[in-house]
């Protein structure tokens, strides 16, 4: 009797449930914005500049599917980057030799500089078409993804426990089944948060990926960062309005439909044996793995992954014998190859700059180099007093940390050109100095970076440690000497690590500022570098580009590189 | 000079009518402390004994001022405790160093929170390392130390402040045998001749015969909500040898106390949700275990009733992990604790003798006839088409009776003990419970 009434609901389970709506509507979500976004690619390029953007609020949504699309994109080309050059970099030491230092000066240079060398080119690779355009956005967008999670996935493959990989070579696995099974999965989770700052980056550059104006070549995207750099020219505070909406909503879908799913999913991965005591969830994910036509899409398609698994080698090769035979010979040549190219690329750079710039521009800009330099130090040094202790106030309070992190992450995303409108209103408005009054719009966007490491570094105090602190009454002064700063030490090093390096690239965009008409320039390496964009004067950008690169790898060297070694030392728990 | 008779008479410190809860969201509060009454009298250690999770550890904070009770009061040398009490310094099990101080610096933290002058500081944490026998390791840092050696630094910075109380956090617990056992007769020789200047100690332990070898007094905690069961003066002669009979009639007799008073605490559990009987916190065991304790029973000497500390020390088991076997087992009627003793059932024999797959279908037969949640999840899965329920359906159910940790491990239980019996199967990645 009662197997009749309750049966109702038990027959309903077996036709599409909630979760099976849920997940379709996602899925075809997907699969429409992909259509939407690429419709055009393959378009005119001059139909499209002269196709204006339109600042009408009713044509964000369809920006911001376009932007998303192509940040999307990016991040997929960083990830197929990262797979394959960590890869190479972490088994080869050979390789490494030449693929780190070289990773770590690419993230160095400065990628807003960067986009107006790269634009040109790819506007030559398909002429007259959209396409070309669209490609260097996306390669603007990659280059600010792609170099942390390369280095991220580095180093978890080079710490990959020693006896998962006995374990691996023990049953025979090939490395092909090793680096799926055993490599990639280890990778996940630091992967996935690496993600998550690369697409924070990747917003920042957004808006000088899409408007492109180099010399007389101006190219305007359409997408949320043409949109912002349309309403700073026309001067439109609504738009701007509109703009800030967007991109937060932008990026709550984001985070809810694509990195918290991700977080959850990468749970499973976690190395701990243990399970987290408060496993991280998702509605999507719990959507798509309850649904039971995805569970059979999903069947489908891992079937499919198997059986391309299966054409790989199953052997390891059997020329890594032959290698090793030849490996002194290899090296020298591999070494004097490397150097005869570096030496080719140095003669390039002085063959290209020497009939322009003479001596003294060299002198000129390294001395513009090292005003911006003090700016970026100051700002990280006030940064670094105003966010250190509030990131351990917060840190220490798990439910608070859990709310701001992910406000920090919306505010590292956030443009800088957003705020143009009440910087340069302001500086003309109150005749400001702007060689002081804009140095705030470098650090606007890199600052976060500090604050959600410190706080990630605060939240790993083990509760024993603060209940033996006050246990032992050390308050005050002595309790910031003694543990909050020490125990948040190696974080913070990460955090102004980051946030210096991005704030040499923002100077950039924030030494010089325009509102319409209206423009403050502040005297440094930024102004120059964007002023010399401006007028196609490449000679001056590459210069530019190149004394910059330096500063920041010598920055890198002599301070951030010595801490590091001092918090890994001294300092990890 | 004070006269020490007054001084040994006053109690040192009172807690009387100790109560705590935690807010734990729509569940409500959960009591982790009930009704506790406690007092220290100058010149004893007295031993926190119970399982882990009883709200031992708790105690030990709101004795300290690190954590407030919810209702009754904390008074140590006659004054109310409010707040971080100075006079009562910790140890921890898990050390709790800075990794980032060297041993010295490590030490003089709490003299440094005082404010004392440099010379007064060097001073006393000279004394204090040379005591404790860290002499010579002053600037290494806690990384470059074993184990034991970190728990002297950890003892040293406690008595470096000259408490009148220091509390012990289950200290010798994250130490191997041999070590635990070196550092437990230094303290008890120094307690002896009175070198540590402390007034009284107390000591949070899991191990019987820790406390038996160490405490003058012995408190028996009982779980869910942590209260004291009873209090057993230990009235051996010190020094004491742990193989002495005398010391192992002690053992026996703590064991029979703690059964006698804890075991019914589960049994009676369905009987306080009458209808449904989901409402039992089921502990986390290993089906390893259970089985392995099973055939230890039945097998010589025992031959189906054993001696609970006995079969403790054979199986080298902690209490945390015998007697939560051992009450699962009761709470399946495949044996019974009564008394200190472990006597298995018709059932529990049969068990023992049987094959696997035998052994499956008992176990799973008692499984669901016995567990409410194990029979509810059975049914709801036979009741739907799809055979198919997800976990955060029962998950739901439970937090209705307890707390959210406490539903979560009792889900994890069962999904354990339901994959042995094969009574169902769980689908870790969907978070769903199927039928085989």
């Amino acid at each position: 009797m009662s197997k009749a009434i309750t049966g109702f609901p038990a027959a309903g389970r077996s036709a599409p449930s909630i979760a099976d709506v849920v997940a379709i509507a996602l899925v075809i979500g997907a699969l429409a914005l992909l259509a939407d976004g690429s419709r055009g690619v393959l378009g005119s390029l001059t139909a499209l500049q002269q196709e204006p953007i339109s600042l009408d609020p009713h044509a964000l949504p369809g920006y911001a599917a376009r932007t998303t699309l192509r940040m999307l994109c990016a991040l997929l080309l960083s990830l197929a980057f990262t797979l394959t050059y960590a890869t190479w970099a972490a088994k080869s030491e050979r390789a490494a030799r030449i693929l780190l230092p070289l990773l770590d000066i690419l993230q160095s240079v400065p990628i807003l500089g960067f986009i107006s060398v790269t634009v040109l080119f790819f506007l030559s690779l398909a002429p007259g078409r959209v396409l070309g355009a669209e490609l260097a956005a996306v390669f603007a967008i990659f280059t600010s993804q792609a170099w942390n999670m390369a280095f991220s996935f580095y180093q978890s493959l080079r710490t990959v426990p020693r006896e998962l990989n006995e374990a691996a070579r023990g049953f025979g696995l090939s490395p092909w089944a090793r680096f799926w099974r055993l490599e990639v999965p280890f990778a996940v989770p630091p992967m996935v948060w690496n993600m998550m700052m690369s697409m924070s980056g990747g917003w920042f550059f957004v808006v000088a990926a899409e408007a492109i104006s180099v010399g007389r070549t101006s190219v305007a995207l359409p997408g949320v960062g043409s949109y912002i750099a349309a309403a700073v020219a026309a001067r439109d505070m609504h738009a701007i309005g509109w703009a800030i909406a967007t991109m937060f909503a932008v990026i709550l879908l984001y985070d809810q439909l694509l990195f918290r799913p991700m977080i959850a999913w990468a749970d499973r991965f976690r190395f701990e044996q243990e399970g987290s005591a408060r496993p991280p969830r998702s509605w999507v994910l719990d959507a798509l793995t309850r649904s039971v036509l995805m569970n059979r899409l999903w069947r489908e398609l891992r079937r499919w992954a198997r059986s391309l698994t299966a054409l790989a080698p199953r052997r390891p090769l059997a020329m890594a014998a032959d290698v090793q035979q030849y490996s002194g010979r290899i090296d020298r040549i591999a070494a004097s190859g490397v150097t005869l190219l570096a030496a080719a690329g140095a003669v390039e750079v002085v063959r290209f700059l020497a009939p322009e710039i003479r001596f003294a521009d060299v002198l000129r800009v390294f001395g513009l180099g090292a005003i911006t330099c003090l700016r970026v130090a100051v700002l990280i040094a006030l940064a670094s007093l105003v966010w250190v202790p509030v990131g351990v106030l917060i840190g220490i309070r798990p439910r608070l940390a859990r709310v701001v992190q992910p406000l920090a992450q919306f505010l590292a995303a956030f443009p800088a050109n957003l705020l143009f409108p009440v910087v340069v209103f302001s500086i003309v408005r109150w005749r400001l100095n702007p060689d002081i009054w804009l140095s705030p719009l470098m650090i606007l966007g890199t600052q976060w970076y500090i604050l959600f490491n410190v706080i990630a570094g605060a939240s790993t105090i083990p509760a024993e440690m603060r209940l033996v602190s006050r246990n032992l009454g050390v308050r005050g002064w002595l309790w910031w000497a003694r543990v909050a700063m020490p125990a948040v030490f190696p974080f913070y090093v990460t955090g102004a690590l980051t946030a210096s390096g991005g704030s040499w690239n923002a100077s950039i965009v924030a030494e010089l500022a325009t509102w319409g008409n209206q423009r403050a320039e502040a005297v440094g390496l930024g102004s120059y570098i964007a002023t010399a964009t401006g007028s196609g004067d490449f000679h001056r950008v590459v210069l530019g580009i190149a004394v910059m690169s330096l500063f920041v790898i010598a920055i890198n060297r002599t301070v951030w590189r010595p801490l590091y070694g001092l918090a890994e030392r001294k300092y990890s728990m | 000079m004070n006269t020490p008779s007054i001084a040994t008479t006053a109690p040192l410190l009172e807690v009387a009518g100790v109560r705590k809860t935690f807010a734990r969201g729509e569940a409500g509060q959960l009591l982790v402390l009930d009704d506790v009454n406690l007092t220290i009298n100058p010149g004893e250690i007295v031993g926190l004994l119970g399982r882990s999770g009883s709200g031992k550890s708790t105690l030990l904070r709101i004795i300290s001022g690190l954590s407030r009770p919810t209702g009754g009061t904390v008074r140590f040398a006659g004054e109310p405790v409010t707040g971080a009490a100075r006079g009562i310094a910790m140890v921890f099990q898990s050390f709790a160093l800075f990794p980032w101080l060297t041993v010295y610096e490590n030490v003089i933290l709490g003299l440094e929170a005082q404010h004392l002058p440099r010379e007064e500081i060097q001073r006393r944490a000279d004394a204090a390392i040379e005591l404790i026998g860290l002499a010579g390791f002053e600037a290494a840092y806690p990384r470059e130390l074993s184990g034991g050696m970190r728990q002297r630094v950890g003892v040293a910075r406690a008595l470096v402040v000259q408490p009148r109380i220091l509390l012990m956090d289950e200290p010798f617990s994250a130490l191997d045998v041999l070590t635990a056992e070196t550092l437990r007769t230094d303290f008890l020789e120094l307690w002896g001749e009175g070198r540590l200047a402390i007034g009284a100690a107390i000591l949070v332990t899991h191990n019987i015969e820790e406390a038996v070898q160490m405490c003058d007094r012995i408190c028996v905690f009982g779980s869910n909500p942590g209260r004291i069961l009873t209090s057993v003066p230990v009235t051996l002669p010190r020094p004491r040898n742990r193989l002495d009979p005398q010391f192992r009639e002690f053992v026996e007799r703590i064991y029979v106390e703690m059964t006698a008073r804890a075991a019914p605490a589960v049994a009676l559990r369905p009987e306080r949700f009458p209808g449904t009987g989901i409402g039992t916190v089921l502990p986390q065991v290993s089906t390893t275990v259970l089985a392995g304790l099973i055939e230890a029973v039945a097998g010589p000497p025992f031959l189906g009733r054993a001696d609970l500390p006995e079969i403790a020390r054979t199986l080298q088991l902690e209490i945390d992990e015998l007697f939560p076997a051992a009450e699962l087992l009761q709470l399946l009627r495949l044996a019974e604790v009564e008394g200190g003793d472990i006597r298995l059932s018709e059932a529990g024999l049969t068990f023992a003798g049987a094959d696997v797959e035998e052994r499956k279908a008992l176990f799973g037969k008692h499984l669901v006839n016995y567990v409410a949640l194990a029979a509810h999840i059975r049914r709801v899965l036979e009741e739907r088409a799809s055979h198919r329920a997800p976990k955060s359906r029962f998950l739901d159910e439970l937090e209705d009776y307890m707390a959210p940790e406490a539903a979560q491990q009792t889900l994890r239980a069962i999904v354990t003990l339901g994959r042995y019996a094969e009574a169902f199967l769980y689908d870790d990645e969907a978070g769903a419970f199927t039928l085989g």
